[in-house]
């Protein structure tokens, strides 16, 4: 019995994807949720804040992931911040495990607090390949599925598919698997630097 | 045309719930016996009726009147009868309100019945007075008269019914008085009929309290006050403003067409290709059964 | 690859589907956050079923809407928020007294007043027992993950059909938005109840016909029977009485339908009771707190398990005394300043120490306010 609840317990994965009000972040997390709950078969909760923070301030979206069941819904201890701008992280930080995964939107985000963080300009990629910074969050999606693996790429895209805005669709899996490439590429990086050292 | 008898024994819970609570000369048994004749004459099924009403004298209507009744709580008949209506678009559906109960604690309802355009007959018995409570002004009491709670004189004005529901959308507007119960009877019948928010004022006599108060005289003398104030409208057409100063206008006072809400919303059901759920169905009476 | 009725869905999402699931043909209700979403899916889909959606002008008229559309027949129910909740008292009152099928989802919010619209409470507890005035024996239930909303949904409007009462499903603000996955029955697998029909022609009909359920057979408008209802005290027939006897037969028969049946429409669930001498408390989005802080207490050698009210009113007093007899300590955690404790309290013998762990901030409850409530009290 106790075994069991020790995996249920180190079972959860905690994310937080943050940013300010109108990047989309609740909505990133819907597609998270989807992806990894409804195509993945794991469990997952979302959760998000509302509000006037919501609109404008740090705004974010939680998502626990887990192979068993998912008793408290909110985040506790986060394995994966995802943040968009240097206030959502500097809010947030403290809130990730001490060895959890940082991955931060480095069009924004200058002073990052641990030189572990994946830093990539999700931003500038989101203009780059569709145009628009209005697809950031899918970019985000992408890289977040190449550095951890917690959801599979092409599970992302048959959500962002079916959740996009009609007409908005090539937009966004250009953005998907722009994010994927550039997350590839940066651990890709990573080992030749670790092989170095 | 049924005589009086037969309405008597076709439209009252006669042998059970009579004698009534309400005053000797009050006017809201000839409003009654108005809705009654006119429901007799339009040979409407009293299964299919629903009659609605909140907390007050004219509020005990119902349990005199042998259809589907609802005695609700103060004020909110209009929003009871509006979840009756939609369930059951096809039944005929009328709200029995009083001044107070259907204008000021339901005031919001009645305005929002009208503008909605929901089939719903309205009878807003007017005696001018919170009767059952014991006299208070109601937003129907004329400016400066007395009521218990407006002991020096009513320092606020009243609606004019009229101009409130046409200005929030019903289709149909009538006056009448309790003396002139024929022309009453005819206005209600109008008023079944209309395929809309229709409303019918009944200007009644609250000899009890409203009369004592502000030394109207008996109920009598009251329904003579009406039988000399009240004119009609068409009458009232070609008098003088002066002339028509203080009077009663009565008759049929708007009549208009606009689409009718639950009409509206069967389309909107057909044109989603939605079917009504079937109304009784034989699994029901099994379940009773293993129960 | 997904299987077809495995869906992601908000609480208030899953509150709808259960409400369409479960066969509501009339919905009133006004805006309010955070239930609005059930307003808005229901006025989406309702009249593709041939169901029928209206916005009422505020809660009063959509309660007094739900109770006219189900004496003529519907299946009904609302939605709403405290402060709407407040002001269908009275009419809900109506509903308990002319014994009226219908269903009101309350997804609380703090309060009192305008409160905290878009943060968590549970503090609705008490007012969803006793929020209109006089004697009533209500049946509220409190759901705490979606898959629940979805199925507690359904079984308030059997439990309100079963019973021909009110059934209050509290919800909150956070199990209403958030998402998580639910698997969506064939129709095929749910139990759906209906009223009892009367079985008697339209003379021998009573309304309020006494039984040995105490629950009377319920004939709609419409269908020849032309009854009466009345919020005025009122005998078997539905006709107002002033008769002592009659009055007390009435109120009894209230009580006795709901307190005589407690067994029938009483639900929880337990988790590690056998050998712990400390229970947790808990209901709603709380439970899932004290679902981890007794597994994590459980790790840490306490003697711990949870006990968890799905239907809070009436209360599972019964049960909880029984598990009680073995427990030295039984902790309480509500998002409100003491509501629930009391009941457990007034149940609870000398032996028994109730202590309670409460938040009020508009923050759900972590599992970690629960543990060191477990190791403070423990001492």
């Amino acid at each position: 019995m106790k075994k069991q609840n020790k995996k249920e317990n180190d079972a959860r994965f905690e994310v937080r994807l943050s940013g300010s009000g109108g990047q989309g972040l609740i909505f990133a997390g819907v597609l998270l949720s989807e992806a990894v709950g409804v195509y993945g078969g794991k469990n997952v909760t979302q959760t998000q804040s509302y509000g006037p923070e919501a609109r404008g301030g740090a705004s974010r979206s939680d998502v626990v992931i887990s192979e068993g069941t998912i008793y408290y819904p909110k985040a506790m201890e986060l394995d994966l911040l995802m943040a968009l701008t240097q206030e959502a992280c500097d809010k947030y930080y403290a809130d990730l495990k001490e060895d959890g995964i940082l991955i931060v939107d480095s069009t924004y985000v200058r002073l990052v607090p641990t030189d572990r963080a994946y830093c990539l300009e999700f931003t500038r990629a989101a203009r780059r390949v569709a145009g628009t910074p209005v697809v950031t969050n899918v970019v985000a999606l992408g890289a977040l599925s190449a550095i951890t693996g917690i959801v599979d790429i092409n599970n992302l895209e048959k959500v962002v598919l079916g959740r996009a805005p009609r007409g908005t669709e090539d937009k966004n899996k250009a953005a998907l698997h722009e994010g994927y490439r550039m997350g590839q590429e940066l651990l890709k990086q990573r080992e030749a630097e670790k092989a170095v050292t | 045309m049924s005589t009086a008898s037969t309405i008597v024994y076709n439209y009252l819970r006669s042998k059970k719930k009579f004698p009534h609570v309400w005053c000797p000369g009050c006017g809201i048994g000839i409003v009654m016996g108005a809705l009654l004749r006119s429901m007799a004459d339009l040979e409407i099924d009293k299964n299919n009726v629903v009659m609605v009403s909140g907390i007050g004298c004219t509020g005990r209507m119902p349990v005199y009147c042998d259809f589907n009744t609802l005695h609700t709580t103060h004020g909110r008949a209009i929003a009871f009868a509006t979840g009756v209506k939609i369930a059951k678009p096809n039944m005929k559906v009328i709200a029995v309100v009083g001044d107070g109960d259907g204008l000021a604690i339901g005031g919001n309802h009645f305005i929002h019945a009208a503008r909605r355009n929901i089939d719903i007959t309205t009878i807003l018995v007017n005696n001018r007075i919170y009767g059952m409570t014991g006299g208070q002004y109601s937003p129907t009491t004329p400016w400066q008269k007395i009521g218990s709670t407006a002991p020096h004189g009513n320092v606020e004005h009243p609606f004019d019914i009229c101009d409130l529901a046409k200005g929030s959308g019903a289709t149909y507007f009538a006056r009448g008085t309790v003396y002139h119960a024929t022309q009453l009877q005819v206005l209600i019948k109008a008023a079944l009929q209309k395929k809309g928010f229709s409303v019918v004022e009944c200007i009644s006599n609250c000899h009890t309290l409203y009369g004592r108060l502000n030394r109207e005289g008996s109920a009598v003398k009251m329904i003579q006050w009406m039988k000399e104030n009240a004119i009609n409208a068409k009458v009232a057409e070609k008098k003088s403003p002066e002339e028509i100063e203080g009077k009663i206008l009565t008759g049929e006072l708007w009549n208009i067409e606009r689409p009718e809400y639950t009409e509206q919303y069967e389309r909107l059901i057909e044109r989603l290709g939605g079917k009504p759920p079937a109304e009784e169905k034989p699994e029901e009476k099994e379940e009773a059964v293993t129960q | 690859m997904a299987e077809d009725n495995i869906k992601l869905m908000q609480g208030n999402e899953a509150c709808a589907y259960g409400a369409l699931a479960a066969g509501v043909t009339f919905f009133g209700g006004y805006p309010i956050t955070p239930s609005t979403e059930i307003a808005e899916i229901l006025s989406r889909e309702m009249p593709k079923n041939g169901g029928r959606f209206i916005q009422m002008e505020d809660e009063i008229a959509s309660m007094a809407a739900i109770i006219g559309a189900s004496v003529a027949g519907a299946k009904s129910m609302t939605a709403t928020s405290g402060p709407g909740f407040s002001l269908m008292q009275e009419n809900l009152g109506y509903a308990y007294m002319t014994e009226v099928p219908c269903v009101v989802v309350d997804v609380q919010r703090g309060g009192p007043s305008t409160g905290l619209p878009t943060k968590v409470a549970q503090a609705d507890t008490m007012q969803a027992k006793w929020g209109t005035h006089g004697d009533f024996f209500p049946i509220v239930l409190a759901a705490s993950t979606i898959e629940d909303t979805y199925h507690m949904t359904i079984k308030a409007f059997n439990l309100a059909e079963k019973y021909r009462t009110p059934v209050t499903l509290l919800l909150d603000e956070v199990l209403g938005h958030m998402r998580e996955k639910i698997r969506i029955p064939d129709s095929s697998e749910v139990e759906i109840v209906n009223r009892i029909k009367p079985t008697v022609p339209p003379e021998w009909y009573q309304h309020f016909e006494l039984t040995a359920t105490h629950v009377s057979p319920m004939a709609n408008y419409g269908e020849g029977y032309r009854f009466h209802m009345t919020g005025l005290t009122h005998d078997p027939s539905g006709f107002p009485t002033a008769k002592p006897a009659e009055i007390k037969e009435k109120l009894d028969k209230l009580k006795s339908k709901i307190m005589q049946n407690a067994d029938d429409i009483c639900a929880y669930s337990e988790e590690f009771l056998d050998d712990a001498h400390i229970v947790v408390i808990a209901y709603g989005i709380t439970a899932r707190a004290a679902q981890q802080a007794v597994r994590i207490a459980r790790q840490r050698r306490f003697k711990v398990g949870l006990f968890q009210p799905i239907t809070i009113w009436p209360f599972p007093e019964k049960r909880l005394r029984k598990i009680l007899e073995n427990a030295d300590l039984a902790i309480v955690a509500e998002l409100n300043q003491g509501q629930l404790i009391h009941e457990v309290r007034k149940i609870a013998k000398t032996k028994t120490r109730v202590v309670g762990t409460f938040r009020y901030d508009g923050e759900l409850m972590t599992p970690m306010q629960i543990v060191d409530k477990i190791k403070e009290a423990h001492r």
